[in-house]
């Protein structure tokens, strides 16, 4: 066992790394699920939002476009939800569950002649001078600028939600949408705006692991990521910033298991691997002292009956 | 203008029309997408509902469904219950996988013994086994206020990993020259859960799923526990002010609903799969959550919701092998149909009435 | 037993309704475990299908199911497959094994080929690759070319066929470089290539220069290439892609030159049952272009390793060999038997840490 063999600035730079695809489309369903509505459909979108700006990159050369693509590839899917759910009026759990099959069944479809293909890289974000900088510079500025563009929606949501309109109108129909619809916000719209909103994030996130993290197309690639990032939202409470916090909790986790395996640490290799997911439940009890509850209206049908 | 208006009460009619509606709609959508790919949409359609029902072979597919659909239709009972009281258990999957290795683990303590009782033990220790794992988000909820989906969600990936390791260690078969993988219990008779009838598909799990179903259906409509249920689910307000006692539909819901993913997990592991294996689970635990969902939670509905998935999943297997077609247009199709399946529910409880917009 | 006299008479009758109208057409039936788009080990699987069809043509007719899990949903397709009428059907997973013997005991008049199983029945072959010639010549060159001395190795799950790869790896690995030393890292997943990414990743930050990996991906050689200065290889198929960069050589899955001769046997009515575990030699392991960034002495001294391993003149397994333990295994110029090899379960002497169980 060789435990100088971890370098922490190097491990806490993979975090952010790690905590990247699930932290875009955790903020993203987070957003959905302040104004009430629950889209279990977070890996669907996710792994079309993966192929979509695969299948971008490769054809137009340019990653930005990729997540661009991307965006547009899970907002699109997203909406088909927000038809059933918003419009059809139909149970969000099974039509959330109903769009992940989808989503892995089109994914493949569409990704069938793109598999082994390599894109291009995407360059990393080289700041003179900040790059350079020990341990601060690896840890915090040598990162692709999807990175930073996580954290900074992270900040642009929490923000909105807690000083703009936008937010005002999105909590109050979350908390009670019928007296948001008393009021006279279009209660049916906002949340097909923040279902796409969702989906977009997710799409991003699932481009990140086919472009960034791993680079390449594999049928069901992003292996369960959406799952844990629903698990994100309702482990940060419906809190922005803790959604942060809990992906690199659990990217960190991650992370640090592979370290300690390398590192040869005795510990066996299957708690190693469970670990993630049992630190993740023992810091939700801890953290269920707090008594933050979901938004009241959270998958309940809306119909505006008067 | 097309206007939605509320029943005052669920439509019966339509309740019964609007899955056949589903049905009609996704044969149109999904004859669309497998013309695209080139294929006859008649003859893919016909592949996929027709032929296990009523093509050649059907002597060999009939008998299929329920093994397919056996394990769905048990654990989608004890998740609605749940679902019915607002309280959401999507760990079925971890459920399912930890009472396969408690059965199996039961019965291969007993190999080479034959004897009446193993079986008997094992399907204790299979519901027992998914109880316990159920009774971990339960009791941190009870104690803690600890979220349930996530819990039992984490559990979920939790149970995978000693499920590897029990395949890899503990459980392998001794006699597998180092494989991964434990013996196969379909040569062990006393643990072996055969067909009753050989190839009539029922073993143990079907009539245990059937039970469940009636069972499910005389508990909510006869039973008190049933209706301190229906009153969680429907008025929690009301609930809170009567007698149910929430700890104790907690603690109900989510042990039934694991006891019985369990048990699901033990006729598998005992029957149709016969070994723990590192990819045992084949997410039956998820997707018995749509055909909960898919049978709007109530018993009757969940058995045909059961019997249709299957329906698909062998009509899609079919169909890949006899048109080509890949895995990725059967999962697009099945998907479609859960679509418009809970699309068309809308005229269950919604009337759409012509408005004609006033002209002064 | 009313039900297996059904199945057979059904499939007899349907065997005299096809030959009657499609006499010359051989019917050839796969079963996947995973998707054709994995980019790896189902991929390779499909190639070699397709490569059947290039070379038979109209002769032959094929058939495949993806992503069929293991247990019963595998005994179903299988038997579907029988009863339309398949001639010869590979299942191509270990977790297939105890599904197919029970389908061909119900079917014995189609033939079934299993890959890298080793039950065997009058109807069922089994066959494998010997995957570890390969990993003898990767170990080679990463033993020549590390200069920090650390090899990460990313295996999946602790099972015979990826202990044995490990084995010889190292084995070759210290031969060429006393000082050699193994880091491995169980990702305790068949698929999941974030956290390949993450392992891979994990090891050159401890300071492997060299990354073999023993799960389908691309995702380490990516990290590989993002990390600069490291060199890896490619798994199941060539992931040529990468040549420019890390990549300096692979080993590739060739199932074509076996399918094609299994279903000629078939169409000859010369198939027997056998078990075959072929290597180089057989073309069934193929080793992918070394490239330049190899040096020219450690690129022919591989390529010499290979001829001695194609040609069957040295064992990747030969003595002295010890055990992790220290206690003696094959003694000088002794030859692993292939029992051994199948089933094998411990390290070699000189890696650290331990199986996990």
């Amino acid at each position: 066992m060789d435990l100088s063999a971890i370098n922490p600035a190097l491990l806490l730079a993979s975090l952010l790394v790690a905590a990247t695809p699930i932290l875009l489309a955790g903020i993203g369903e987070l957003v959905v699920e302040r104004a009430g509505v629950l889209n279990l459909g977070v890996e669907g979108m996710m792994i079309t939002g993966a192929i979509c700006g695969f299948m971008a990159t490769i054809v137009t050369g340019s990653p930005v476009f990729g997540f661009v693509f991307a965006a547009i590839g899970g907002a699109t899917l997203a909406f088909l939800f927000a038809l059933l759910t918003q419009y059809a009026l139909a149970n969000q759990v099974a039509s959330g569950l109903a769009l992940t099959l989808f989503g892995l069944g089109l994914s493949s479809l569409l990704g069938q002649d793109y598999v082994g293909l390599k894109p291009p890289s995407t360059p990393k974000l080289d700041i003179p001078f900040l790059s350079d900088l020990p341990f601060i510079g690896t840890v915090l500025f040598n990162h692709d600028i999807i990175v930073y563009l996580g954290i900074a929606l992270v900040a642009l949501v929490w923000a909105a939600l807690k000083y703009s309109r936008i937010g005002l109108i999105l909590r109050a129909v979350g908390e009670n949408h019928d007296a948001a619809h008393a009021l006279g916000y279009k209660v049916v719209r906002i949340r097909v705006l923040a279902i796409m909103f969702g989906g977009a994030c997710a799409g991003l996130g699932g481009a990140y692991i086919s472009l960034i993290r791993v680079p390449q197309w594999t049928e069901g690639m992003t292996a369960g990521a959406g799952w844990i990032a629903l698990a994100l939202v309702v482990f940060a409470s419906w809190k922005p910033w803790r959604v942060l916090l809990g992906a690199w909790l659990f990217g960190g986790v991650t992370v640090l298991q592979l370290n300690l395996q390398a590192a040869g640490v005795a510990i066996p290799v299957e708690f190693l691997s469970m670990s993630p997911y049992i630190i993740t439940i023992v810091v939700l009890v801890i953290m269920s002292a707090d008594k933050s509850r979901a938004p009241a209206s959270l998958g309940r049908i809306f119909h505006a009956s008067s | 203008m097309l206007k939605l208006e509320k029943r005052p009460q669920p439509s019966q009619t339509f309740a019964y029309l609007t899955p056949i509606f589903a049905i009609i709609i996704t044969m149109i959508a999904g004859g669309l997408l497998f013309m695209l790919l080139g294929k006859n949409p008649f003859e893919a359609i016909r592949t996929i509902f027709w032929d296990p029902l009523f093509g050649e072979f059907a002597f060999y597919y009939r008998p299929q469904l329920l093994v397919k659909g056996g394990p769905l239709i048990l654990i989608a009972i004890g998740l609605s219950l749940g679902f019915r009281a607002g309280i959401w258990n999507i760990g079925a999957e971890g459920q399912y996988i930890i009472g396969a290795i408690c059965g199996a683990g039961v019965g291969l303590a007993f190999y080479p013994m034959e004897a009446w009782f193993i079986f008997p033990l094992m399907i204790i220790a299979g519901a027992l086994g998914g109880w316990a794992w159920a009774m971990i988000p339960a009791l941190l909820k009870v104690k803690f206020q600890t979220n349930e989906i996530l819990v039992s969600l984490m559990l979920v990936y939790v149970a995978e990993q000693l499920l590897a390791s029990m395949s890899l260690g503990l459980l392998k078969n001794p006699e597998g020259h180092g494989f991964p993988g434990s013996r196969n219990l379909k040569d062990y008779s006393s643990a072996f859960n055969d067909e009753i009838i050989t190839g009539s598909g029922m073993h143990w799990g079907v009539i245990t799923a059937f039970i469940a179903v009636i069972f499910a259906y005389i508990l909510l409509n006869r039973h008190m526990l049933g209706f301190s249920i229906r009153l969680t689910g429907e008025a929690p307000r009301a609930a809170k002010f009567s007698s149910v006692n929430p700890t104790r539909l907690i603690l109900f819901c989510l042990g039934m609903s694991g006891a019985l993913a369990g048990l699901a997990g033990l006729f598998e592991v005992s029957g149709p799969a016969g070994q723990i294996s590192i990819d045992f689970n084949t997410g039956y635990g998820f997707t018995a959550i749509i055909v909960a969902f898919l049978g709007r939670l109530h018993p009757i509905g969940i058995l045909f919701a059961g019997l249709l998935m299957a329906l698909t999943y062998i009509g899609g297997e079919i169909a890949q092998a006899n048109l080509g077609l890949p895995a990725a247009a059967i999962q697009l199709f099945q998907g479609m149909l859960l679509f418009f399946l809970l699309a068309v529910d809308l005229l269950t409880n919604y009337r759409i009435k012509r408005v004609r917009k006033e002209t002064v | 037993m009313k039900f297996t006299k059904l199945l057979a008479t059904a499939a007899v009758a349907l065997g005299l309704a096809t030959s009657a109208f499609a006499q010359d057409k051989t019917k050839v039936g796969f079963v996947y475990v995973g998707p054709v788009g994995d980019g790896g080990w189902t991929y390779e699987h499909n190639k070699a299908r397709l490569a059947v069809e290039a070379e038979f043509g109209d002769k032959v007719e094929t058939t495949f199911v993806e992503s069929v899990p293991e247990g019963a949903d595998a005994e179903r397709v299988m038997t579907q497959m029988a009863l339309q009428g398949a001639d010869l059907i590979f299942t191509t997973s270990f977790g297939y094994m105890d599904p197919t013997i029970n389908v061909a005991k119900k079917f014995p008049d189609v033939k079934f080929e299993h890959a890298t199983g080793y039950k065997t029945a009058e109807n069922v072959s089994v066959y494998s690759a010997r995957f570890y010639e390969g990993r003898a010549i990767q170990g080679h060159i990463a033993g020549k070319m590390t200069e920090s001395n650390v090899i990460g190795y990313i295996g999946s799950f602790p099972i015979p066929e990826v202990i044995r790869g490990m084995n010889s790896a190292f084995i070759h690995a210290r031969k060429a470089n006393p000082d050699v030393q193994f880091k491995i890292v169980w990702a305790y997943t068949w698929f999941d290539p974030a956290k390949e990414a993450d392992a891979a990743k994990v090891l050159i930050e401890q300071g492997a220069d060299v990354i073999l990996q023993h799960t389908d991906s691309t995702a380490p050689l990516a990290a590989a290439a993002a990390a600069g200065n490291i060199i890896g290889f490619g798994q199941a198929s060539d992931m040529a892609e990468f040549a420019d960069g890390p990549r300096v050589s692979s080993i590739i899955d060739d199932w074509a030159p076996y399918y094609i001769a299994r279903v000629k046997a078939v169409m000859d009515g010369t198939w027997e049952t056998k078990s075959t575990w072929d290597g180089i030699g057989a073309g069934m392991v193929g080793i992918g272009e070394i490239t330049d960034r190899v040096p020219a002495d450690v690129k022919a001294e591989a390529l010499a390793l290979k001829d001695a391993l194609a040609s069957g003149e040295y064992h990747a397994f030969t003595g002295p060999i010890n055990k992790q333990d220290g206690s003696a295994w094959l003694a000088e110029g002794e030859v692993a038997d292939d029992g051994t090899l199948a089933g094998m379960n411990f390290f070699v002497e000189g890696i650290e840490g331990d199986i996990p169980q």
